[in-house]
């Protein structure tokens, strides 16, 4: 950080510059999974790649959901759908805190000039079964990115531990574009040939699903499917290991664990739509709980789960 | 004598662990040099986010020889005996020397165990130190298996003398222990070698580290005053935000900021518990006006903008956590604008308070009839006793409640007030949760002690319906803090509550809500075998049967049924058990207090205390200490008596049988003190009854003195006996003086 960074212009700039200062720290640039998750730690190159003997690192944007969070795309901060940048790499490195702060100064934040502060906050899923220690960051004030070591993932002790880091996308580039209304941020450059907001990506998104999440969305059939992906995942879990037609050893982890993560965002809508009690809150995360468990179990009999032991 | 340097070097330590690992680190290196053999002169440990320090002065360069001497068998005992002698000292037979003992020449060894270097020794302690670190919380990283608080880097650790200083050869899980450390890690520079603790502290400074929290500390603290007093303003003083923002920075640099003047207007409580909790701001406050104007932050680094930038994102983000609260102040007040703050707490009938008690309304129902019996004794109004149960617990359905549950109760007071009510309904919806500890407030406003007392006696009589009392360390409901509440209101206002009366009928109603709660869907009963486990003793059962044949008034249940009072009488133990330990806490001692809570009326604590304090006071008097001795004797004597004889001496002394002067001023010390004490005791002058009981003790004493009482003479045995007996009574009447101890 010798010369004094050039500030990002737009939403996607930031995104772009993690994208490759983390491709030139050696992570494989993961794209987003293809289902509806709450947060990038659902993401299965971070679920259970974390779990295993074997080293990984990975980035990628995820898009999360959060149906309680959606305000009609009203308010200046929170979105029922946003993005999140994750970061996994196992074993975590030494130098991570460093690599991390390099990843600020690529967007353009002045180490000189921000106060950055590590604050303790130990992260925790109660759906996942997971738990690790570690920071939320704060850039002045602002808490701009979670920092954890996880030491346990669907019930199994993480060895090595991997290293997590989570950006709220939006959070964070709002802070260095200096924008103080979400729906004002650019999305792509001002001057492009056609300037886009984030609100003219989503201001209507955020409409339509607040709408949907709180008020439309049909329960019953929101708690058949997650009755359904539950079953789904036990049955699939039950196969033998060992597959009739091909003769391979195949423990299909990967297919049971997107009906968890199913499961998980089923019970979201559920909370937004407010059908859930607050003693039924417990039960329902505990039932996702044991799925996660079960897929961790499932994963380490796997080849990328360090099957076999060595 | 060598100094020793120890650092350990890590990612930053969470603010509130910091002291205490400190104090950890120097206990336990301290104590496991001590135990092989290396003493000190002083130690002082230190702590920053990203460091534990601890500099050991004047430590032994070695640990001691240590010679023991053992005693063999005699020159000429068998091989066998003199070859097991010399293994076990591991020695040969040349070394051993002889010597001439009354039983003849013996073999003596002489074992020697050699000093050891203080850098080998310290090696061992640091390790151990390290791997067993007491962390609140402790993890792993990397593919190590060390656990930390968080990853460990660096380990400093040196042995100075004036010749100079040596790394103490060390190595932990791939760390290797060094000379190096590093300074502030935005504005610290290189990494740098030292040599000893002066040298290391000086350098720490220089790379923008303040090693010593308290240094820390004092300079936010002066700082922060400075500035705001510079402004006409006030720090608004945080013991605890203080300790732990100086656990947040290493180079404390404090910078003040305004409040939008959007947000002026919130309540104190509101920003200031907003800005410590999100953002760990002191709040500035204006002394003439009371309000906080503007915020003081700490940043950990100097920036060539003197924190211009710092301070516009910090004030940005205060910005958008203020206009949440401002949202929650506005909406809170246009639902009670609406609804009224009754209103408002409608909700809380889906909330539920516990499974088996049923929702927080099901509570505040009881709460405020209880609250109604219990404002007389309290000198409030019953209607607006029952007034302020109703609203007292409506802010926990406010949306700033909601967001900050520490606001319980402060908000409450402005809703109400918002609301229109007055004459103490504001303050009875603050105070009524007080008093929360045994430092916080008794609240004295009548309205508030009422519901106070009602709240807690709901809480207790509930979970004893409920069978869920607390268990050796096991609280989880605070049934402990609930009961010293009770007993601090009741001293701290000097009530009259009995409770041996005002017990069974909350316990009433908590058993109403048990049992509708446990009626199913169609109003039915469960089995009744269910209760009697419940119960575990039968009465379950019985009760929960009594209690539905009318549950919706819940007065189809007479108050003496076993159920109740049986569980009654716990309660009241368990309030007297807790009351003891207050008062011990208070210098009273347990046996004085077991002596007045085997008296009658032991249910009225304000005069249980009374008795107590008066009692303790009299025993640590001359006259007191000897009428106890006095009333001992007496006592035993009777006892004695009463045993061979088989009969109980209580009744017919007669003066004409006095026989001494002694035995006939005893009669008449005792015709006097008989009705001024029963008068005394009457008006609870405990003070007067005890006065009255120290003027029996001479001629007691005297009586003693002169007068035999197992005398020859059957007569006049037994009227002294008797005479004895109207001692025991009427030290009886004002405490059972047996149960008092020495």
């Amino acid at each position: 950080m010798t010369s004094r960074p050039v500030k990002p212009r737009s939403f996607q700039e930031i995104i772009l510059r993690l994208q490759s200062y983390w491709a030139e720290q050696g992570c494989a640039m993961m794209q987003p999974y293809d289902m509806e998750v709450g947060a990038g730690t659902f993401h299965p190159a971070t679920t259970l790649r974390s779990l295993g003997t074997r080293p990984w690192a990975a980035a990628y944007v995820q898009p999360s959901r959060r149906p309680t969070d959606g305000r009609y795309g009203e308010n200046p901060n929170r979105l029922q759908h946003y993005y999140q940048y994750q970061v996994l790499i196992k074993p975590s490195p030494p130098d991570l805190q460093d690599l991390y702060l390099g990843s600020l100064g690529a967007i353009g934040i002045d180490m000189a000039l921000h106060d950055i502060r590590f604050v303790e906050d130990d992260w925790e899923s109660p759906t996942l079964g997971a738990w690790g220690l570690g920071w939320e960051v704060w850039c002045d004030g602002m808490e701009v990115s979670q920092f954890t070591y996880f030491q346990q993932v669907g019930g199994h002790d993480c060895h090595p531990v991997s290293g997590e880091l989570t950006y709220g996308l939006e959070r964070l580039a709002m802070y260095v574009l200096g924008i103080d209304h979400v729906m004002d941020m650019p999305f792509n450059d001002p001057n492009a040939r056609i300037p886009l907001s984030y609100g003219d990506v989503f201001r209507q998104t955020e409409e339509e699903y607040s709408r949907w999440n709180f008020d439309v969305a049909d329960t019953d059939v929101l708690l058949r499917h997650f009755q359904e992906a539950e079953a789904e995942c036990e049955a699939i879990l039950s196969q033998p290991h060992d597959d009739p037609k091909t003769g391979k050893r195949i423990v299909m982890a990967h297919p049971a664990y997107d009906q968890c993560i199913k499961a998980s965002h089923i019970f979201n809508l559920l909370d937004a739509r407010g059908v859930i009690s607050v003693t039924e809150r417990q039960a329902y995360i505990g039932r996702v709980r044991a799925l996660a468990r079960k897929c961790a179990d499932a994963f380490v009999q796997t080849e990328a789960g360090g099957y076999p032991a060595p | 004598m060598p100094n020793l340097l120890i650092e350990l070097f890590s990612e930053e330590i969470p603010a509130r662990m910091q002291a205490r690992a400190a104090q950890d680190l120097q206990k336990r290196m301290t104590d496991g040099l001590v135990e092989a053999g290396l003493t000190y002169g002083g130690a002082r440990a230190f702590s920053t986010p990203r460091r534990l320090t601890l500099a050991i002065e004047d430590l032994l360069a070695e640990s001691p020889t240590i010679r023991e001497e053992r005693k063999g068998p005699r020159t000429d005992a068998p091989d066998k005996a003199i070859e097991g002698f010399l293994r076990g000292a591991g020695l040969t037979r040349d070394q051993l020397e002889t010597r001439d003992t009354p039983k003849g020449a013996v073999y003596f060894a002489s074992i020697e165990k050699p000093g050891r270097p203080a850098a080998a020794i310290v090696a061992e302690v640091l390790e151990d130190t390290i791997r067993n670190f007491p962390w609140p919380k402790s993890m792993r990283w990397g593919a190590g298996s060390l656990r930390w608080v968080r990853p460990l880097h660096s380990i400093l650790c040196i042995l100075s003398t004036e010749e100079g200083a040596e790394i103490v050869p060390f190595e932990l899980d791939g760390i290797t222990a060094g000379d190096t450390t590093r300074g502030h890690r935005f504005m610290g520079g290189e990494p740098f070698a030292v040599t000893g603790f002066d040298d290391y502290a000086a350098k720490l400074k220089r790379a923008h580290v303040i090693l010593d929290a308290g240094e820390r500390a004092d300079h936010i603290l002066q700082d922060a005053q400075n500035r705001a007093f510079a402004s006409g303003l006030e720090l608004v003083e945080d013991r605890g935000l203080l300790a732990e923002v100086a656990g947040l920075v290493e180079w404390p640099v404090v910078l003040m900021g305004e409040i939008g003047a959007d947000f002026l207007d919130l309540p104190p409580e509101v920003l200031q518990t907003s800005m410590k909790e999100h953002q760990k701001f002191f709040s500035v406050r204006n002394p003439k006006t009371g309000r906080i104007e503007r915020f003081i932050t700490v940043a950990n680094i100097e920036t060539p903008d003197h924190g211009a930038t710092i301070l516009a994102g910090n004030q940005k983000v205060l910005a958008a956590r203020l206009s949440d609260a401002k949202f929650f102040w506005e909406n809170d007040l246009r639902t009670i604008r609406e609804k009224g703050f009754e209103g408002m707490a409608a909700g809380l009938s889906d909330v539920t308070f516990h499974n088996k008690l049923g929702s927080q309304a099901d509570r505040i129902r009881r709460i405020e009839a209880l609250a109604r019996e219990i404002a007389p004794m309290v000198g409030a109004k019953p209607d607006l006793a029952a007034e302020a149960a109703r609203v007292a617990k409506a802010d926990l359905q406010s949306e700033m409640v909601g967001e900050f549950p520490e606001l319980q109760g402060v908000m409450g007071r402005y809703y109400a007030q918002a609301a229109g009510h007055d004459d103490g309904v504001p303050e009875a919806c603050e105070e009524h949760y007080k008093p929360l500890g045994p430092g916080d407030a008794v609240p004295t406003n009548p309205v508030s002690v009422a519901v106070a007392l009602a709240d807690k006696i709901d809480t207790l009589t509930g979970f004893w319906a409920i069978d869920e009392k607390p268990t050796g360390s096991k609280d989880p409901y605070a049934l402990r803090r609930a009961a010293l509440g009770v007993i601090r209101l009741v001293l701290g206002n000097g009530l009259r509550i009995d409770f041996s009366q005002l017990a069974p009928k909350a316990l009433r109603k908590n058993l109403s809500a048990v049992y509708s709660s446990i009626t199913d869907d169609a109003g039915q009963i469960p089995l009744k075998e269910a209760f009697d486990e419940d119960r575990g003793d039968g009465t379950g059962a019985d009760l929960y049967l009594a209690l539905a044949t009318e549950p919706t008034s819940g007065d189809g249940v007479a108050p003496d049924h076993p159920g109740i009072s049986g569980r009654a009488a716990d309660l009241l133990a368990f309030l007297h058990d807790r009351l003891k330990v207050h008062l011990r806490d208070e210098g009273i001692r347990h046996d004085v207090i077991d002596a007045c809570l085997a008296m009658e009326g032991n249910d009225d604590l304000t005069l249980l205390v009374k008795r107590a304090e008066a009692l303790a006071d009299f025993l640590k008097t001359d006259d007191g200490d000897n009428l106890l001795q006095g009333f001992k004797r007496a006592n035993n004597i009777l006892t004695q008596a009463e045993e061979k004889d088989g009969v109980e001496y209580s009744f017919g002394a007669d003066v004409k049988f006095a026989e001494t002067p002694e035995e006939k001023a005893l009669f008449a010390a005792l015709d006097n003190a008989e009705p001024e004490i029963a008068a005394a005791l009457k008006s609870e002058d405990f003070a007067a009854a005890m006065a009255a009981m120290a003027r029996l003790r001479a001629p007691t004493d005297a009586f003693f003195e002169a007068v035999q009482v197992n005398a020859e003479n059957e007569v006049l045995r037994r009227n002294r006996l008797n005479l004895l007996s109207r001692i025991r009574a009427l030290c009886l009447s004002v405490a059972d003086l047996t149960r008092i101890q020495g």
